[in-house]
């Protein structure tokens, strides 16, 4: 009995030193390769034959030169392919994308990829997921609609999203839409329009969220703080907040507060009589100064445009006016044109990014104009916009700080400079759909809407609601402990490097590839890149103690039932899926 | 479950593993090093802190400074208590213990919306684009962790809400967020598996590190210092002190099944092992309509019970001398009732409890005026709250930090220690 376990242990070991072996030899050729080429060509920055790409270069470079700054090296191919699938797609390329880009030998590959993974079916889906989730979060919040008692249908937000991502709505289209909403906030009722789900929430205590909210996300305009007095820091004053305020109350809701399991709320307008006495021709606001002091309200646009004083809907649909003065306005331009440079730089040119009022300067004025006039002549294609981003120098270099912009740090209250790219963490969402690819796991994933489900379940784990009435939310999935406790012993992560037959895991263990590919495999399908000598030496250091476990399992007449390989790439991927190189957009 | 002595595996032991890989990782970056120029004065520093931060804005003037008789005045009646101060009738047990606590009358500040009064009252600072600054919470366990060896568990523990982040000290100093349930998701490591764990551990060590030393900035250091402090918690038998249901139940029914209660319970049994600053949230003060409703039924009995609770049962285990209570939100609320029946935002005068730590107690400190619009005495701020908890808690106020870019701050941003409450 003992020798036959005794002969068990000696193959299994000398399996796994032979596993070792090879490992360590087949890639002593590999380590001497040299790093890919960037594609760019030398002097300049590579514009990509894009005028709006050449233009972006020239303003960053401007700021580098008055700053006597150095721009970081590029980053490398496979950084910079990471890099643009989590940002476009909200997910890390597979193995097989990052592959077919980093060999293909056509020219010009960088802005290939871009336009495939934006124009190509085949990413409709991912790049509407990524796009609806980053909406959703910023329209209604992480929070918005996952309340027992709430108006919100987050679905019906969801599916209003991904049907206008997925079909390339231009983005001033969609703000009309999300301004002038009426109907059912419930996917499947006759008359269904999801984009109610922005406003219907924000309703409450004469719509105040409502005129924060549309004011600060499309326009880039903080007028919050006005609500109850004059502004201390910003031209805005109340008045201009209770004017804004008048182009909302015509609107209603039904229900008309949040209810418990409720199974549908609908968004409408109505005559409104105005206050006081109440004459629907001139339907007048009434607030309050610090002072007690009454003062009256019209609708008027920030910019000053009146519409009619009338409340009634068949002489003037206040919502519709907004809607249209918004389309209009250059803030609604700019307001995006920063919203999508911070989510692809990590900084936008304003800290925060939706205040653009006249006290907050930008780091960048001239390049935020341009970027807003070239979205409106370029009839608000976002996909286009992403393209010229995406492709800039700015995008391309390595986050690997240099002695020439050791200065250019935003966290040292620096305005950012760009001449590096800064580090940031992946969210949820995106850890989410990315362990999912890495695990090769998308292929079988069930529909959308249960997908989408057991995504939300997992999410909710990170949300902390602030007690007040504004919905303000933060994340626990901020590189603090409950996050790192989720990705060393959370079930997503157990699922991930389960190595049970049938497994991601067992399936690459068991498989024909060299054993040294393996391990490459799981570094390239997380990291995206191969490993480097010393982590191929843990790596059999890994294979070894596996080996001795089972053989003290064996010793001890314990089953054992996962395959040794299996186990110790188990190990392998679980550092990698915990390294601050994987949770880092880098 | 078991998750600190698993058969064979002690932690110590385990630990020992770890020794040469992540503890090793505390290679600190200089982010907010802090110059301690009165060491010495600190070192057997056993204090803690427990702040009740009431989130929403709760409306002072309905529970610390009533003003009967006043147009403002709302529905309330002030009733006597153990101290030399009235609070509201819906208060009846915590002024059972007002000779343990004060009132600072005089707070007067300028921040009325949310999320810049949130800041404002944690850090001492307004918003400021271009810098994060530390919260209470930070800045306290950042000034006494050297002090604290034996702590395992994260040293600024947040119940049932947010709090505010670490700013400038970095992520290692923020918040460890838990309901009040105190269940803690993913801690549980299979004690048969805790020697893989070690294995796997050693191997993220080495990736961790050559990442850091491709110097691509704070972030991936960050990271590092998060793994080690995560491993440290989820090998520690002082996790315990989250587990509240391990309370003799006779000390469970004096708190109640309150979630506000429950917390004020594991915020005891956590400064009780040693975690130098806790806060615990009852949110639900944003009261612009029906507030009087709201707060007779809802808001002040669940306040009530817990706040009286905490505070006696501290005193009795001799913890109150070693910590200080802060009661606070991030403003008041308008003396002016609205049409809704309702009190809207307010910074201008409102009031503040603090207590234990040896700060005075019993007494109110600043008036403000007949119908509760002015402060009327020196007014004081968060900054000046901020001077007085941290010098009651033996943290010198000539301590500065070096922020990210640079610039020497000074802790508290150079408040006034509120001199009343120290006699």
């Amino acid at each position: 009995m003992s020798v036959r376990v005794e002969g068990a242990f000696r193959s299994l070991r000398m399996a796994v030193i032979g596993l070792a072996v090879c490992v360590v030899t087949s890639f002593a050729g590999a380590q001497s390769e040299s790093p890919t080429k960037p594609s760019e060509s030398k002097g300049g920055a590579a514009d990509h034959g894009i005028p709006q790409v050449k233009r972006i270069n020239e303003e960053i470079r401007k700021v580098w030169e008055d700053n006597k700054l150095r721009p970081s090296a590029q980053a490398t191919d496979a950084e910079w392919c990471r890099r643009v699938y989590l940002d476009v797609l909200g997910r890390i390329p597979s193995v097989t994308e990052l592959r077919e880009f980093l060999t293909t030998k056509e020219s010009d590959k960088k802005a290939k990829l871009v336009n495939k993974i934006l124009y190509d079916s085949n990413y409709t889906e991912d790049y509407a997921r990524n796009w609806t989730t980053i909406w959703t979060n910023t329209l209604i919040g992480r929070n918005g609609g996952m309340e027992r008692r709430t108006l919100i249908n987050r679905e019906g937000m969801q599916k209003y999203l991904r049907d206008s991502f997925a079909r390339e709505k231009p983005y001033n289209k969609m703000v009309y839409e999300l301004i002038s909403a009426t109907g059912s906030t419930k996917p499947g009722e006759k008359d269904f329009n999801g984009a109610a789900n922005f406003l219907i929430g924000k309703l409450e205590e004469n719509a105040a969220q409502a005129t924060a909210m549309t004011s600060k996300i499309f326009l880039g305009l903080q007028v919050q703080c006005t609500q109850c007095h004059n502004h201390p820091f910003n031209e805005w004053k109340q008045q201009k907040f209770w004017e804004m305020n008048a182009f909302f109350r015509q609107t209603m809701s039904i229900p008309r507060r949040p209810q418990r399991d409720l199974e549908e709320s609908k968004l409408l307008n109505q005559d409104f009589r105005g206050e006081g006495s109440g004459d629907a021709r001139e339907a007048i606001i009434y607030y309050e100064l610090r002072n007690g002091l009454l003062q009256s309200a019209f609708p008027v646009f920030v910019d000053g445009t009146e519409v009619s004083k009338s409340g009634y809907l068949s002489d003037c649909d206040r919502r519709v006016e907004l809607a249209k003065l918004v389309m209009k306005s250059p803030y609604m331009d700019k307001t995006i044109a920063n919203r999508m440079w911070q989510h692809f730089l990590g900084y936008g040119f304003t800290k925060p990014i939706d205040d653009l009022g006249p006290h907050n300067n930008p780091s960048h004025p001239a390049l935020l104009e341009y970027l807003g006039e070239e979205v409106r002549k370029n009839s608000y294609n976002m996909k286009e916009l992403i393209r010229w981003i995406t492709l800039s120098e700015a995008y391309s270099l390595s986050s690997k700080i240099a002695p020439g912009n050791k200065a250019d740090d935003p966290l040292l209250g620096e305005t950012p400079k760009f001449t590096h790219f800064y580090m940031r963490q992946m969210q949820a969402e995106q850890l989410y759909e990315s362990l999912l690819v890495a695990t090769q796991a998308q292929k079988t994933r069930g529909s959308y809407e249960e997908q989408e489900k057991l995504k939300g379940d997992w999410l909710k784990q990170f949300v902390v609601a602030f007690g007040n009435d504004e919905g303000e939310e933060a994340t626990t999935f901020n590189g603090t402990i409950p996050q790192a406790l989720m990705l060393m012993n959370g079930d997503l992560i157990k699922k991930a490097i389960d190595s049970d037959k049938g497994s991601f895991l067992h399936t690459i263990a068991v498989g024909n590839m060299k054993p040294a590919e393996k391990v490459s495999h799981l570094f390239e399908a997380g990291l995206a890149r191969r490993p480097t000598q010393d982590e191929i030496t843990l790596t059999n250091q890994l294979l070894l103690r596996e080996g001795e476990r089972q053989y003290t399992a064996k010793m001890k007449k314990k089953q054992v039932t996962a395959d040794p390989h299996a186990s110790a790439l188990a190990d392998v991927f679980w550092a990698v899926l915990n390294s601050n190189e994987f949770i880092l957009q880098h | 479950m078991q998750y600190s002595t698993p058969a064979g595996m002690s932690r110590r032991h385990f630990m020992g593993h770890l020794a040469g890989s992540s503890a090793a990782a505390a290679a600190a970056l200089s982010l907010g090093q802090s110059l301690r120029t009165h060491a010495a004065e600190l070192k057997k520093n056993k204090k803690s802190a427990i702040m009740l931060w009431m989130s929403g804005g709760p409306s002072t003037i309905d529970i610390w400074d009533l003003k009967p008789g006043a147009p403002t005045g709302g529905e309330f009646k002030p009733i006597s208590t153990a101290g030399d101060v009235q609070i509201s009738e819906h208060m009846p047990l915590t002024a059972k213990v007002m000779d343990k606590l004060s009132i600072v009358r005089s707070m007067s500040t300028r921040e009325a919306d949310h999320m810049r009064g949130r800041y404002y009252m944690h850090t001492g600072y307004v918003p400021n684009p271009n810098i994060e600054h530390p919260s209470y919470g930070s800045v306290i366990s950042h000034e006494t962790a050297e002090q604290r060896p034996d702590l395992e568990i994260p040293p600024f523990v947040s119940i049932g809400g947010g709090s505010e982040g670490p700013g400038f000290l970095g992520m290692s100093w923020a918040p460890f967020s838990v309901t009040s349930t105190g269940q803690i998701r993913n801690l549980d490591v299979r004690p048969d598996e805790l020697e893989r764990m070690v294995d796997r551990m050693r191997a993220l060590d080495k990736l961790e590190k050559n990442f850091v030393n491709q110097n691509r900035g704070a972030a991936a250091n960050d990271h590092m210092k998060i793994l080690e402090k995560t491993v440290h918690l989820m090998t520690s038998k002082q996790m315990d002190a989250f587990k509240i249901t391990k309370e003799p139940k006779e000390g469970q029914d004096k708190y109640g099944t309150d979630p506000f209660g429950r917390s004020c319970l594991m915020a005891r049994r956590l400064v009780e092992v040693g975690v130098p600053f806790v806060e615990v949230d009852l949110g639900g003060w944003d009261n612009h309509n029906g507030i009087f409703n709201i707060l007779r039924t809802q808001r002040l009995p669940a306040l009530d019970k817990g706040m009286s609770t905490l505070v006696t049962d501290l005193n009795d285990r001799g913890l109150l001398k070693d910590t200080a209570i802060i009661w606070m939100g991030e403003f008041s609320r308008t003396p002016r009732i609205n049409g809704n029946g309702g009190r809207d935002h307010w910074a201008r005068a409102w009031s503040v409890v603090v207590g234990g730590a040896g700060l005075k107690p019993g007494i109110a400190v600043g008036k403000t005026n007949e119908d509760g619009t002015a402060v009327e005495t020196e007014p004081y701020t968060s900054q000046d709250v901020m001077a007085t908890v941290c010098k009651a808690l033996g943290i010198s106020l000539e301590t500065t930090f070096t922020s990210n870019n640079g610039r020497p701050m000074k802790i508290a941003n150079s408040g006034k220690v509120i001199k009343e409450l120290f006699a």
